[in-house]
């Protein structure tokens, strides 16, 4: 496993979780920089709620960057973090904009962070990391696969700080990791990404 | 088979010979989703390469239908998302009910459900005796599953729970007749909808409507796209006709917009107010 040493050049950071990847994401929010130009896209497995409003109210408490739900067909900007929307697959496209989608489940998901890795990495090829936190199902090991076979870099959480360690851990032995890390260490990555437009 | 297997520019080919050959058009169809669709095909009828699907596809129009109806995406459920069935069933029907005669359109059907859910709508309102649903999709053989108002009893539970959840009070088996393992739906709902194919790229406006939900069809659309048919919706809508849309669309940046109120913050429902 390479171990990552300075800077990383990256544009998107797309992060999927399943159980007990929302704590990990309010602890990384606060650690981030607020001048960050690298965009991330956010895909948690989560009961379709009448009111998606409360989860991003919730994670835009934790941070100064703009936060807010993906729309269809809107451009992803820098600095931004986009929250998959329930029970939507979210895809991006060649142009850099999301798209959604109301497609068979994948991996008993939707949205499938599968998907979302696999059209990214499509896209943002070498210009993109992949983050897998806690979890029990086995959505975005594929999706991992899908990036480092497009030369970008791929993190799981460190099994021993994830709440439900089996999907970081799968990634691992899969060998689909670049870096193994704590929510602290991912915050601190994330914060040194340099994107190529800067 | 991965994604980097297939190229983008073999997917441009593609939907370039099959509108040639077949007059279908989907080169403005969001390109992430075609292309998993392609996979997904590649992958459950085995084709040995791109090239054989492509082949295949020009040559063979029986594979077209497959391909037409795996190439969309028909998933559906009867009162999908019930708290906008229920804002339907309290708030829109009503006022629809004022009208002599009620014309609704669902386009973008897929196999039926939603059709199917309006046409009890309207019966518990009283309403279906003057009314008539026209049920609309661009894939005959999803059209042919509609007609037949037969569905899954597996996937039953799931809709008597929705149907429960949208305000619905009857015994919702009232509505069909079991037999093994699918139910079919009554005749009394049944004459009451007109399936009926339709290309939202490609064909015109062909009645006018008080209703018209077209919900978790534009996603699939690019925006030139979607732009066509909020057109095409305009112009099949009366006004004061509503347009229903699916929980995560918007007719905010549409052209037609100024026209259009959204009838609560909450529901993706649109009335036209055409002055």
């Amino acid at each position: 496993m390479k171990r990552y040493g300075g800077n990383m050049i990256a544009d998107l950071i797309t992060i999927g979780g399943s159980a007990g990847s929302l704590q990990v994401i309010l602890e990384i929010l606060p650690k981030l920089r607020s001048d960050l130009s690298v965009s991330i896209i956010v895909v948690f497995h989560r009961k379709s709620a009448p009111n998606s409003e409360m989860l991003i109210n919730l994670l835009a408490l934790k941070t100064t960057l703009t936060i807010k739900e993906a729309e269809d067909k809107e451009k992803i900007k820098p600095g931004v973090v986009y929250i998959a929307p329930a029970d939507y697959h979210l895809f991006i496209e060649k142009d850099h904009s999301l798209s959604l989608d109301a497609s068979e489940k994948v991996n008993f998901s939707r949205p499938s962070i599968d998907l979302t890795f696999i059209t990214a990495a499509d896209v943002y090829q070498n210009r993109m990391v992949g983050v897998l936190l806690s979890g029990a199902n086995s959505d975005g090991i594929r999706g991992l696969e899908a990036i480092q076979s497009q030369g970008g870099y791929c993190i799981a959480q460190d099994p021993l700080s994830s709440q439900v360690p089996y999907m970081p851990a799968k990634a691992i032995s899969k060998k689909v990791v670049d870096t193994i890390a704590t929510p602290s260490e991912i915050a601190l990555f994330i914060n040194n990404c340099k994107t190529t437009f800067q | 088979m991965e994604v980097q297997i297939v190229r983008d520019e073999d997917i441009e080919g593609l939907l370039i010979d099959l509108h040639r050959a077949h007059g279908y058009d989907f080169s403005d169809y969001s390109r992430a989703s075609m292309k998993r669709r392609l996979i997904r095909l590649i992958t459950i009828d085995r084709f040995p390469s791109f090239a054989e699907l492509h082949y295949r596809l020009i040559n063979d129009s029986f594979y077209l239908r497959r391909f037409l109806e795996e190439i969309t995406v028909n998933v559906t459920e009867m009162f999908r998302d019930p708290e906008f069935f229920k804002y339907l069933r309290q708030h829109i029907i009503p006022t629809l009910g004022t009208y002599p005669f009620i014309r609704i359109w669902v386009a973008g059907c897929a196999s039926g459900e939603e059709a199917y859910s309006i046409a009890i709508l309207l019966k518990e309102a009283n309403l279906l005796h003057k009314s008539l649903i026209y049920a609309t999709d661009l894939n005959p053989r999803v059209l042919e599953k509609a007609k037949s108002g037969i569905f899954s009893l597996r996937s039953i539970k799931q809709y008597s729970e929705n149907y429960l959840s949208s305000g619905g009070y009857q015994d919702f088996s009232s509505y069909y007749s079991a037999k093994y393992d699918v139910v079919i739906f009554n005749e009394t709902l049944r004459k009451k909808i007109v399936f009926s194919t339709h290309n939202l790229v490609s064909d015109s406006s062909f009645n006018s409507f008080q209703l018209v939900l077209c919900r978790n069809v534009l996603i699939y659309f690019n925006t030139h796209l979607q732009g066509r048919v909020f057109d095409l919706i305009d112009k099949s809508l009366d006004n004061l006709g509503y347009l229903a849309m699916g929980t995560k669309e918007t007719l905010r940046f549409a052209s037609i917009s100024p026209k259009y109120k959204q009838v609560d913050p909450n529901e993706k429902i649109w009335r036209k107010h055409d002055s």
